[in-house]
């Protein structure tokens, strides 16, 4: 079990870069004049809510990934 | 550590059962206040998009509410850091007596702030000030009631007394809407919307008076008096809680395995049903409210049952199986849901449709509105109404009609919809009922306060409190009614994983530490 704590830790790592980089890619997408529907006072609030909220707690799962790698979680359970 | 608390049944005495019972009582209902303080803003979001916000557009102006409700939730962490320091600094007591009056009085001042066609831009400014304070106030609440019922509880019985405090999120939401259907069938639908809907805001001062007055009389936690007189304190929480690793990571698996699944079970069953049941299947205002109602009233004893389970079997163990069931149910239950207001699968009596028109003088040029009725074999109603208003300058375009519709569910189907928003809420029931106890256990008293609030008001203010404004444009983006539903499947299905592999199911029964 502590194995697949510690190998799935690699996997929190990864899931912080990869939530951001598409927040960032659908906030673009939304934001760029050439999208479907053009962007509004709306949708840069929701945007700017959202990924100010969601970047740091993505680093947080990263964090929490770098723990269960270093076996900080092996003694629970 | 014991693997049930079980293990060491101690029996307590008259004076010691009359000391708990009183503890959860002004725990309770000061928590259960601030619920409805928080809840009444959401609940009347409509209106309030009225009258405080421009009305260019109805849509933008829903919008704009969503997100001062947004900012009410997002605010919350803030306040579990602020006042979860004062909390594990001077004491539980002090620290939710002060955010009792800081939630009570902007409640109050919500209701007193004159409307936009009065103030203009002040009255929107106002109002999210306003909303800002409630939701700092609640960071502040939950963590020190929790704490404060679980510091006076025996190990054994520690989950099922901290059940009772998590009775007061749905009681506050029950209270809500119960005070706001009240209202409005007391004074005529015209009157509320002009200026009834203050009421319920203001009820909230008396509310709260009662509440202190009640906190007033108990002590400080015994221990945290311990750990104070004994100079054990700390002396900064927030560095021990969030800058100590063995601390730190500890927060972010609660947080991740735990609280954000939590969350958004929590928003999707008792808000999000709401919010899909009124915008999208299109169901009548006080009908739509009284579905919730009961299934709120009926499922509600269920956290103080789970909550006494997890005494016995752990808590995880029943956090993760209420997950599982709302990750897998989710889905085939919205699609049932909208099938019971998909008028295409209803048969209609013809001979009971009625069209009635009515034209008038307006602002502008003349107002036409068509009242249309139709009736179904099952007992449904459905009305819709058109506004359309045809301008006198040959110049000027005309508006688009704006549509009104409302479907009235018959015997069979308001039953039926009741049954399935009532099966949510008992995976609420699941995933928030132990909750507490499990928050409280694994932090040490010296920073409790601190450490839990913030993984609990991350967990639920963001993750949670986003959900009907994420839900709703991932709906309206993807123009399918149930993809709003990915959000919560996607974040409970990751936390569940990591919950499941990560979290243990012992209850630990020494919270002294």
């Amino acid at each position: 079990m502590n194995k697949l704590k510690r190998y799935l830790g690699i996997v929190w790592m990864l899931v912080g870069p990869a939530s951001i980089a598409f927040g960032v890619q659908q906030a673009l997408r939304e934001l760029s004049a050439s999208a479907a529907t053009p962007p509004t006072q709306e949708t840069y609030t929701f945007w700017i809510i959202i990924l100010s909220i969601f970047v740091p707690i993505a680093a947080g799962i990263s964090l929490m990934g770098y723990y269960a790698w270093k076996g900080d979680y092996d003694e629970l359970g | 550590m014991t693997n049930t608390a079980d293990a060491k049944q101690v029996a307590m005495s008259t004076e010691e059962k009359k000391t708990i019972r009183a503890v959860i009582l002004a725990s309770s209902v000061g928590t259960l206040i601030e619920w409805y303080d928080f809840y009444i803003f959401g609940a009347l979001a409509s209106i309030i998009s009225t009258k405080f916000f421009p009305a260019i557009n109805p849509t933008a102006a829903y919008l704009s509410v969503l997100a001062t409700f947004a900012a009410g939730f997002v605010v919350r962490p803030f306040g579990a850091l602020v006042f979860g320091r004062l909390g594990d600094l001077v004491g539980r007591k002090y620290t939710f007596l002060l955010t009792l009056v800081i939630m009570g009085g902007s409640t109050f001042a919500i209701g007193l702030v004159p409307d936009y066609a009065t103030i203009g831009a002040a009255a929107p400014i106002l109002v999210l000030f306003l909303r800002l304070l409630q939701g700092l106030a609640l960071g502040g609440e939950y963590g020190g009631a929790a704490t404060y019922v679980a510091e006076h509880s025996p190990a054994q019985h520690r989950g099922y007394y901290t059940s009772w405090i998590q009775t007061t999120a749905t009681l506050g939401l029950f209270l809500a809407l119960g005070v706001i259907l009240f209202t409005r069938k007391s004074m005529g639908l015209e009157q509320f919307g002009e200026w009834g809907w203050r009421i319920p805001f203001i009820v909230s001062a008396f509310l709260i008076g009662v509440s202190i007055y009640i906190r007033l009389r108990m002590n400080e936690s015994p221990l945290f008096r311990k750990i104070k007189s004994e100079g054990k304190a700390s002396k900064n929480p927030l560095k021990d809680s969030f800058a100590n690793r063995a601390n730190l990571k500890m927060v972010l698996l609660a947080l991740f395995g735990a609280t954000m699944g939590q969350g958004v079970v929590w928003y999707t069953g008792q808000f999000y049903a709401l919010s899909f049941i009124e915008k999208t299947c299109s169901i009548e205002f006080v009908q739509a409210r009284n579905i919730i109602l009961i299934a709120l009233g009926v499922a509600t004893p269920m956290f103080v049952f789970f909550g006494w389970l997890s005494d016995r079997i752990g808590r995880k163990a029943i956090m993760m199986l209420g997950m599982i069931l709302a990750i897998v149910t989710y889905r085939p239950i919205y699609k049932a849901m909208y099938g019971l207001a998909d008028l295409t699968l209803k048969k209609e009596i013809a001979a009971k449709a009625t069209t009635f028109v009515k034209n008038e003088k307006a602002e502008g040029g003349d107002l036409t509105t068509i009242f249309a009725t139709k009736v179904y074999t099952d007992g449904s109603r459905y009305k819709e109404t058109t506004k359309v208003t045809q301008t006198n300058n040959p110049g000027q375009t005309i508006a688009n009609p704006t549509v009104v519709k409302e479907l009235t569910l018959g015997q069979q189907g308001f039953w039926l919809m009741v049954l399935l928003i009532g099966i949510q809420v008992l995976y609420v029931t699941m995933v928030y009922g132990p909750i507490a106890a499990f928050l409280v256990e694994i932090f040490p008293t010296r920073i409790r306060y601190s450490s839990m609030s913030l993984p609990y008001h991350i967990g639920n203010g963001i993750f949670g409190g986003l959900t009907p404004y994420i839900a709703t444009r991932l709906t309206t983006h993807l123009s399918d009614p149930l993809a709003g539903l990915w959000w919560p499947i996607a974040v409970a299905g990751l936390c569940f994983v990591i919950g499941i592999i990560y979290l243990s199911n012992k209850v630990d029964s020494n919270v002294a530490d």
